[in-house]
């Protein structure tokens, strides 16, 4: 499965790059002022788009609700607080995320529901889709004799890719056969 | 070496079923994996004849299932390392390379550490925002969460906050209207659809493409660590599978965490890593101290807490732990909260999970409401693993564990509907955790923080002293009583189901609730009796007391203690997490109490509970063995056994040696001089001894079923007509380990502890007795515990 490793590692790595990358939105920074309730005025919170050299209370609580000399000590009570986000960054991961799940749900349609009516159908021509007859080989000189001879490669790529994704289901069904069956790990 | 037979045990997977090095791949890897000699001295080396013998590939790797030779693999690093040494002043060629392999372990960490932090961002993101999905859309921009799409509101007035027109909720968006009975049965409703569905896909891809990425994740990988082998687990499918499904687990509202998952997914990441690196992939010895390092970058990113992470690998996770891990680690962790906290979109809001901006004192006297919930952490956590391990048992060996994807909608399916009327478990339980842990503030206007206040209205607003509770204080005691109940509960059905499913935050969450209801209590008890002398000493009236914010985090801190029995990375990673460092010492009295409660009732933690459940071959360093019993008492042959198998070092054929080898199931063999003699040669294993004689039918001439085969350096002498003899010293162990029959079990549990033995031989008065594996030894522990010796699968 060495393109899916590669293609993770990709993955990973954009994600990484596009998070610093991303341009910065003007909607993605703010100052948040959260200002208690002040004799018959209530709690407010303002939010602005401003940047850290702004994001005081003068500047972000507008309409003030107190006039004149009651400015100060209302902006004394009220906290204000700088904030940043990538909403970039959000974007790109929620899609890649669906993506990839979409991905694996049609794998999983197509391994489930519809390779078992493929199999059916082209049942006499294929060669390729063998039972799994070499597996839990209780002999322990014929797997030594299967192992050591295995040596020749296959040039065609389209063995070899068939080949890899017999391997990998032959060892996903021991590992069914662990978990779900025998219940011997994960238990 | 004894092993199941094979009827009791019919698996015995030889070509593994895993992705790595299985015995497929030895001839495609080339021919550097063998050892020269079964793992000691390099003697064998100085001979003429043996420059001739190429390296026999295969040998010096393992089966699945089964566990490491930690002796063996040291002295073939140590190999390596020297030969690299002795080459380095040859040419800069030589130089660069010795180099190359001195940084490689901090190159492999780094890389952990970047893709761990990385998927963390992913997940937390992800999960997030699935999490909301529950409850409605933004279509402004599909993609964000609820607190996101709001972000840029402009709603000013403080009960207005959480709604802003981009946001809309289901019942809006399939009705029309936002509020009423119907719109409230379509939320309910949509909540359970989305509830489900979330659960039945992860149980689905789960189950149909990775099944190893159930469960939390770490009692197998310390299991793993402390030297077994189960391919797969930490494979490429498993880590993907892992990190979409955990999303799609948390939510969809079951009652479990991230924490323990993304230890296994850091774990994944360092085992993929380290395959780029022959130092590390050849030596699954040095392959483990990478990946103590990755469960530290894991923990380090599922908290926010880097020195938390390095000192859980160091007490929960990790068997061995030199002083070169713990800098690797370290980095690691480093590495991996650096690139988090980079990537972290949600603003500066977030460095800190639940973070605590109270800094009140703590008085003295409180140290008995946090020694009490101490207790009832230890409490709950012994009744915790007592029902969770009950109910997993009944799982593992009735019919009802046959439906898995049931059992998962199921637990779904009553999590939702029980759920969604409780506003305290409707909500996300980290969002629930930092509601308790906060402190009622000027605005806040959660329930928790209705006081009835005393001032009429002229006098100013006064920073939160003591006051009576409200109505709505007394109404959300009542539903974080429900809330707790229904945690408690649900969490001893959730975890151990065919999802990822952590534990840290279900069992924080229950903490917490338990400690805030506390906290309340004691600040109305002080509130209504200031008069007593407690409070008198140290509490004015008027002045603001107790916070009951600290006593949620105490009793969070407890609660995790009571279940994983941690207890200084426990208060670590508490005090990172919430930045409160003047309240380390209640969090220490909380964790020791909850700990010596919890261990009055049993001594294990909820993962060594799982290990013992699952049978594996683990050797818990902390248990002591103080039984008086000799080695003669545990060393098979037994006196009703037939005698131990050995093999002679040049009497046998080759058709001799494959008929013990398919007649037995032993993992190895040891060899005696002659069957007169009985003295100790050295000890040959079976997987070893099949790979060398099928290679050297391969590439040997003249090797025939009559052949002798000799362990010794020159061969026998032979009739002048006899064919080839096969040379079967360069798979041969010289230094076995053995003791003599009378030695004390403690010192021998002891040697294997310390050393990572498999097996051990005994001998009597020099000559060779019997064998002594870790399996009999697990065995003989679980004998003298009165537990029941044939849970031990493993060996």
């Amino acid at each position: 499965m060495k393109s899916v490793f590669l293609v993770e590692v990709l993955c990973v790595f954009c994600f990484v790059l596009l998070s610093q990358v991303t341009a910065k939105n003007s909607e993605d920074i703010r100052c948040k002022c959260i200002c208690p309730p002040y004799r018959d005025i209530e709690g407010q919170i303002y939010k602005q788009n401003v940047s850290l050299k702004d994001c005081n209370c003068l500047h972000v609580v507008e309409p003030m609700p107190v006039d004149g000399k009651d400015v100060e000590a209302y902006c004394l009570r009220c906290e204000c607080k700088y904030e940043e986000r990538s909403s970039g960054t959000i974007k790109v991961t929620i899609i890649m995320y669906l993506s990839i799940l979409g991905l694996l749900l049609l794998y999983m349609v197509y391994l489930t529901l519809l390779e078992p009516m493929l199999k059916r159908r082209l049942f006499g021509h294929s060669q390729l889709i063998q039972s799994d007859d070499d597996v839990g080989d209780q002999q322990p000189f014929a797997n030594a004799h299967n192992v050591l001879s295995r040596s020749h490669s296959r040039p065609n790529m389209l063995n070899k890719v068939e080949h890899a994704q017999q391997r990998w289901r032959r060892q996903v069904q021991e590992q069914r056969k662990s978990v779900f069956d025998r219940h011997v790990v994960l238990s | 070496m004894e092993e199941e037979d094979a009827a009791a045990d019919p698996y015995l997977p030889y070509d593994g079923g895993g992705d790595t090095i299985p015995l497929q791949e030895i001839p495609r890897r080339g021919s550097n994996y063998a050892m020269s000699n079964g793992g000691g001295v390099a003697s064998s080396t100085t001979h003429l004849l043996d420059f001739l013998e190429e390296p026999i590939p295969g040998v010096g790797t393992y089966d699945d299932f089964h566990t490491i030779d930690w002796v063996r693999e040291k002295c073939k690093d140590r190999e390596r390392h020297r030969k690299i040494n002795s080459k380095k002043k040859e040419s800069a060629w030589e130089f660069t390379k010795s180099l190359y392999d001195a940084w490689s372990g901090w190159l492999v960490v780094t890389l952990t550490g970047l893709a761990s932090g990385a998927l963390a961002g992913l997940i937390d993101i992800a999960a997030d925002w699935m999490n909301d999905l529950k409850e409605g859309v933004c279509l402004s921009a599909m993609w964000f969460n609820h607190e996101q799409c709001c972000w840029t509101s402009n709603e000013t007035t403080f009960a207005e906050r959480d709604k802003c027109p981009q946001w809309k909720s289901w019942a809006e968006l399939i009705l029309g209207q936002a509020e009423g009975p119907g719109s409230y049965i379509m939320n309910y409703f949509m909540y359970i659809y989305w509830a489900l569905s979330f659960a039945f896909l992860a149980v689905c891809l789960v189950k149909v493409f990775a099944p190893y990425a159930c469960g939390s994740g770490i009692p197998e990988i310390k299991t793993i660590l402390s030297g077994f082998i189960i391919r797969g687990y930490l494979g490429k499918w498993t880590l993907m599978i892992k990190t979409i499904t955990l999303v799609l687990a948390v939510a969809s509202g079951l009652s479990l965490g991230k924490e323990g998952p993304l230890v296994h997914v850091a774990c994944c990441c360092g085992n993929i890593f380290s395959y780029l690196f022959p130092k590390y992939s050849k030596n699954e010895a040095k392959k483990r101290e990478v990946l103590s390092a990755a469960s530290a970058a894991g923990v380090s990113v599922a908290f926010g807490a880097p020195i938390g992470g390095v000192l859980f690998s160091l007490e929960e996770v990790s068997y061995y732990f030199p002083l070169k891990t713990l800098w690797r680690s370290f980095f690691a962790a480093l590495v991996a909260a650096f690139v988090l906290r980079s990537i972290n979109p949600f603003g500066n809001s977030r460095l800190v999970l639940f973070y605590v901006e109270y800094h009140t004192p703590w008085y003295l006297f409180e140290l008995i409401p946090f020694i009490l919930l101490g207790v009832f952490g230890g409490l709950w956590g012994a009744f915790f693993i007592r029902a969770n391990i009950a109910w997993c048992r009944r799982r593992k060996s009735t019919r009802f564990g046959k439906y898995p994807v049931l059992e998962v909608i199921l637990v779904a399916a009553i999590t939702a509907v029980v759920a969604f009327p409780n506003p305290y478990t409707r909500q996300n339980t980290s969002e629930l955790i930092k509601e308790l842990f906060t402190d009622c503030g000027p605005l806040e206007s959660s329930q928790l923080c209705q006081y009835r206040s005393q001032m009429n209205g002229s006098k100013a607003f006064t920073d939160n002293p003591n006051r009576p509770a409200g109505p709505g204080v007394y109404s959300a005691m009542w539903q974080l009583c429900l809330a707790l109940i229904f945690k408690i509960i649900m969490t001893i059905f959730t975890f151990g189901l065919k999802v990822p499913s952590g534990l840290f935050i279900p069992s924080m969450a229950i903490g917490a609730i338990a400690g805030r209801i506390v906290g309340i209590a004691v600040e109305q008890l002080a509130y209504y009796h200031h008069d007593w002398f407690l409070f008198k000493e140290w509490c004015e009236v008027g002045a603001d007391c107790i916070t009951p914010g600290l006593y949620a985090m105490v009793g969070a801190a407890a609660c995790l203690g009571g279940v994983t029995r941690m207890t200084v990375s426990l208060v670590v990673i508490v005090f990172e997490l919430t930045g409160g460092l003047e309240y380390i010492v209640p969090l220490m009295a909380a964790v020791m109490t909850s700990k010596w409660v919890g261990d009055a009732f049993g001594r294990e933690g909820i993962y060594e509970a799982h290990i013992r459940l699952n049978g594996y071959p683990f050797l818990d360093a902390k248990e002591e063995f103080t039984h008086t019993t000799l080695a003669r008492e545990v060393m098979r042959p037994r006196r009703s056994d037939p005698p131990l198998a050995v093999l002679t070092q040049d009497d046998l054929t080759v058709e001799e040696l494959q008929s013990v080898i398919n007649e037995t199931s032993y993992n190895g063999f040891p060899v005696i001089v002659s069957k007169e003699s009985q003295r100790l040669v050295g000890f040959a294993l079976r997987r070893d001894i099949t790979i060398a004689i099928e290679n050297a039918r391969r590439k040997q001439e003249g090797i025939m079923l009559n052949s002798r085969v000799y362990f010794t350096q020159h061969a026998p002498t032979l009739p002048a007509d006899s064919p080839r003899p096969l040379k079967l010293r360069s798979i041969l162990d010289m230094s076995p380990f053995t003791v003599t029959d009378h030695t004390p079990m403690e010192i021998v549990v002891d040697i294997f502890r310390k050393l990572g033995l498999r097996q051990c031989l005994v001998t009597h008065n020099g000559r060779l007795l019997g064998i002594i594996t870790k399996k009999d030894i697990l065995r003989h522990m679980a004998q003298m515990a009165n537990q029941d010796p044939e849970s031990i699968m493993f060996n």
